[in-house]
């Protein structure tokens, strides 16, 4: 062992700094600056419309069913074509997801037969007092782009029975 | 004994009565043979093929009828397809397989040809999650279809039938349970099939559509979610539901329910009840309940509850400034003093009106501090004669279920159907099952077609009829001879000394022809609430002049509303002293009142409750009592307490414990006693609701029978009767006589208005049309009618089956009428 290693070794360390100063950093400002998540994060839950704006949600409580830490609620309600909130019978009459209890399992979205709540990509959940960590239906739902698609909807009657919820399709990424 | 067959299911040995079928026989000892349209309470009909097995009987030769031997054993000759358990009665020998290869391959076939053209909507379905098709499909279904989903016969949905039950057409699979119920078990056949195969729907034939007082238990037995009702569409999941073990209080028969509960937003995330469910008591109720009881819950949950004591001000006319209280609120210790102070004033001079609603409990300590502090304690109550039923009452072990053609059913006075319907099922079903029923009422009722005799009298010849059982005739023979005899007796038509001369009647010829003391044997009342039955057992009784007994008193009125109820209560009311007002509910009477004491209403407490068959029955608390209120029994005791009168008031068992010392009838019984259970059949709920239904299996308590002074071999000795017959009304003038009407106004009822409106209707009265001719008057007319110094308005209704001389008017429809009465009938101004 030579009396040079030592030098050597720390020439070799300040190397890989100096490489390092020319190379882009990791670290991002965050909160000013934000890295896009994966494609599969679990989010927040977002509660998904049909492009008419009608709520995919049916209230039918199988998320509730499935969530390991019974932090979902729902009660259902009944639609009528003048009071339209989704296609067919039923809609979401309250629904609630408390983040406390969340632990982003993703159950909920696996049970639901309408593919209506989605866990999505925001991750900044923070509270000052347990009773805001309760997201209701009005937070959690997708906002829409104009006016009239919002819900209830006054609709044809008829239009929308059973057989207008489509069909859902093979799960993608 | 009934003989017995042994057979062979799956390897084991059953051995089970003669005349059952496979199904039924596997159950017991636990074997589940699959099944859709067969349920152990309706005849099979094998419509389904879900309960397809191998069955394998004795091969016999043909030429000398013996049974072929092989190996020593008998040799078993299997059918070469497959046959439905439902329909195949047991035989000696039989063999059955029910999990071979072949059977399963059957009920897999049913399954998929059943789901052909089912929606599969069941995370929308209110049945989904106690769903017999899920079930079934999970344990015994293909998993994968070879129809194809375009192809699904598409049908109607969410259709009403009638405004109480919701039809899916889609999901129907064409069991015909519901119709079956209707037709067998009910007798009313308001169901029947439209169209043919695939096509092929329930639709009801009635108008108003589905009008059955039953029409909830077929919700409960269609074995799918094509019957839900209007009242649990959509509101909660069924494993979301929580449950607890109740007593109905809506009529005197004591059916034993479930109530299941939720949390709901609305109520700030409280338990609130979400739907009224029967529980198997088959001494009882079996496995069914009336749509009074499954839907008039609602009045629990009213904003008008009361929610803490209140203390009237003093001269609240001169000294109320604004945004002052006529009724500041008071704590519950300077409530229960304001009024225990005027009672101790008053001295004897102090009445307690308890109505029959309450629990057992809550009368006996009422009871008790009449007693001690020297008042008087009536029973609020339009029915008299409930002294010979504590005498002759039924004796213990009665059982409608158990009668058969040695039994007489004598029905008098009463429509049971509207007064009493679980009674009225189970009395139609003993006279299926062959006992003789007899009906003894002036106008026709619903029961009078399964009558073996209908005695018709006039208004009034009540305790003639009845008398005229015990002279020579055909239908007395019918009812002397009879080794059990029972006689139900209720108030159409009668007042308070009316029911009390019918009771003694009735007592006396069920003496004379020792129908008493034994089960199946003596009298049952048709009281007008669920517990009246109970303060007859402890000594209530009722004021003979109720209005004179109010006069001038110190009154504590414990659950009744006699202001709302007649305006000659009202005006003696006006004249009492001080007016203590305990109940659920602001009513008439507490707007009166100088001290309101908030009760909690049956579902927030337990007690027990005596039912018109003598049973009590335990029922439990469901949901968090409503603001401040206690429960009665404990109200009293408190303000006893302030009278120096020492009441239990902690501990509800501790009171039952007292009653059961202190009154012979309850001699011996405790919680524990009542709260017993023994095995029942059918077997239902448990694992498997397509067996039974969604009826909850009994786990709390079947409820034990009091005894009656005769079955304690006592002396009996009957009141005389007070009157022969009542006055005829005279020509040109009608009589006004009370009848009983299941979906009334009264309070419990119309709270659940928005469900029952159609149903309970306005104030109407029934003329027969010669009558109605006379007056001038039309069907469906407005009209005044007036007696006793008071009138009311109603709509004239055409009845043929009543007198001319006579206007039908229900009680608790806005005409305060007690008893029967001369009444002026006349067209509304501006009409006629």
């Amino acid at each position: 062992m030579s009396v040079l290693d030592p030098v050597v070794e720390l020439v070799r360390g300040l190397g890989t700094t100096l490489k390092m100063m020319f190379e882009r950093p990791v670290t991002v400002q965050y909160p000013e600056e934000k890295r896009p998540v994966r494609p599969r994060f679990r989010g927040r839950h977002v509660l998904k419309r049909y492009d008419n704006g009608l709520e995919k949600c049916i209230g039918c409580s199988l998320c509730a069913a499935a969530c390991p830490a019974d932090a979902i609620f729902v009660e259902a309600g009944e639609n009528t074509d003048e009071r339209r909130f989704s296609p067919g019978e039923r809609y979401a009459s309250t629904y609630e997801i408390n983040m406390i209890r969340c632990i982003f399992c993703g159950y909920c979205e696996d049970a639901c037969p309408t593919e209506a709540i989605v866990l999505g990509d925001n991750y900044e959940l923070s509270f000052f007092d347990r009773r805001s960590a309760i997201y209701t239906k009005d937070m959690l739902l997708e906002s829409v782009a104009s006016e009239e698609m919002l819900t209830p909807q006054k609709t044809e009657p008829g239009k929308y029975n059973r057989q207008s919820v489509p069909l859902m399709k093979n799960p993608q990424d | 004994m009934t003989k017995q067959v042994t057979l062979t299911i799956d390897g084991k040995q059953v051995t089970v009565a003669a005349g059952m079928n496979v199904v039924d026989a596997a159950k017991t000892v636990g074997i589940d043979i699959p099944v859709f349209c067969h349920h152990p309470k309706l005849e099979p009909v094998g419509m389904c093929r879900m309960c397809l097995v191998e069955i394998g009987r004795p091969m016999r030769d043909r030429a000398t009828g013996q049974i072929v031997m092989e190996n020593g054993a008998a040799k078993i000759q299997f059918m070469p397809k497959l046959e439905t358990a439902c329909t195949n009665k047991v035989e000696e020998g039989m063999v059955v397989l029910t999990q071979s290869e072949k059977a399963k391959d059957g009920q897999r076939g049913t399954v998929e040809f059943l789901l052909t053209s089912h929606p599969l909507d069941c995370p929308i379905c209110d049945k989904g999650g106690e769903c017999p098709l899920q079930n079934l499909t999970m344990a015994h279904g293909p998993g994968k279809s070879r129809f194809l989903f375009d192809e699904k016969y598409r049908l109607g949905k969410a259709i009403p039938l009638g405004n109480l039950i919701v039809l899916d057409q889609e999901r129907c699979i064409q069991c015909a349970r519901c119709i079956r119920f209707q037709d067998e078990i009910v007798g009313d056949s308001v169901l029947g099939f439209d169209d043919r195969s695939r096509g092929m729907r329930i639709m009801t034939s009635s108008d108003p559509g589905f009008d059955s007082v039953f029409s909830g238990n077929t919700t409960d037995i269609c074995p799918v979610g094509a019957l839900t009702t209007r009242d649990f569409r959509f509101e909660a999941r069924p494993w979301e539901l929580e449950s607890a073990a109740s007593i109905c209080t809506q009529c005197p028969v004591g059916c034993n329910i479930t109530l299941n509960t939720r949390r709901e937003a609305r109520a700030q995330g409280d338990f609130v009840i979400k739907r009224v469910m029967p529980r198997q008591n088959e001494e009882v109720n079996e496995i069914w309940i009336c749509d009074k009881g499954r839907f008039a819950y609602h009045y629990t949950t009213s904003k008008r509850r009361l929610t803490r004591p209140l203390v009237r001000k003093k001269n609240p006319s001169t000294s109320l400034r604004a945004g002052e209280e006529r009724f500041p609120r008071a704590s519950w210790d300077a409530a229960t003093k304001a009024a225990a102070d005027q009672f101790m004033a008053m001295k004897k001079d102090f009445v307690i009106l308890a109505s029959g609603r309450l629990a057992n409990e809550d009368l006996f300590n009422l009871k008790s501090l009449a007693y001690h502090a020297g008042g008087q304690a009536y029973l609020y109550s339009h029915i008299g004669g409930g002294e010979p039923t504590t005498l002759v009452g039924v004796g213990a072990g009665t059982n409608f279920g158990t009668m058969g053609p040695e039994t007489a059913i004598v029905v008098v006075a009463s429509d049971l159907y509207e007064e009493a319907p679980i009674w009225y099922l189970r009395v139609k079903q003993a006279a299926d099952r062959g006992a003789n029923l007899i009906v003894l009422n002036p106008r026709e009722t619903k029961l009078d077609r399964f009558a073996s005799y209908v005695v018709r009298y006039a208004y009034g010849d009540e305790v003639k009829a009845v008398q005229d059982l015990g002279r020579k005739s055909r239908i007395s023979d019918a009812f002397v001879n009879a080794q059990n005899a029972i006689i139900l007796f209720g108030s159409d038509g009668l007042g308070l000394d009316g029911t009390a001369s019918l009771a003694s009647a009735c007592a006396r010829l069920l003496f004379d022809t020792e129908h008493i003391g034994k089960p199946n044997n003596g009298l049952i009342g048709v009281w007008e609430r669920a517990n009246d039955q109970g303060a007859w057992e402890m000594g209530f009784e009722v004021a003979e002049d109720l209005p004179k007994a109010l006069k001038g008193k110190a009154v504590y009125i414990v659950g009744a509303d006699p202001v709302g109820d007649d305006p000659k209560l009202a005006k003696a009311l006006e004249t009492a002293e001080f007016i203590v007002v305990q109940d659920v509910m602001e009513t008439a009477t507490t707007e009166i009142a100088d001290v309101v004491l908030p009760a909690r209403a049956f579902i927030e407490r337990e007690g027990t409750l005596t039912s018109g068959e003598r049973r009590v029955q335990r029922f439990y608390p469901a949901v968090p009592p409503v603001g401040e209120s206690r429960a009665d029994f404990s109200i009293t005791s408190q303000l006893a307490r302030h009278m120096g009168i020492v009441l239990e008031g902690t501990s509800v068992s501790a009171v039952f414990e007292i009653l059961a010392d202190s009154v012979k009838s309850f001699e011996g019984l405790t919680y524990a006693k009542v709260s017993e259970v023994k095995p029942q059949w059918p077997i239902v709920g448990r694992g498997d609701m397509y067996y039974g239904g969604t009826t909850y299996e009994n786990t709390l308590g079947m409820g034990a029978h009091l005894t009656a002074a005769a079955g304690r071999g006592e002396t009996v000795r009957i009141a005389r009767v007070q009157r022969e017959a009542a006055p005829r009304p005279k020509e040109k003038e009608l009589l006004a006589v009370p009848v009983n009407k299941l979906y009334d106004r009264g309070t419990t009822v119309m709270m659940s208005a928005d469900l029952l409106r159609d149903r309970i209707g306005g104030p109407m009265i029934a003329l027969h049309p010669e009558a109605a001719k006379n007056l001038g008057l039309e069907a469906g007319q407005l009209v005044t009618i007036s007696f006793n110094g008071i009138s009311g308005d109603a709509t004239v209704k055409f009845d043929e089956t009543i007198s001319v001389g006579v206007a039908l008017v229900p009680r608790s429809m806005g005409l305060a009428i007690r008893e029967p009465i001369p009444a002026k009938v006349r067209p509304q101004r501006g009409q006629g």
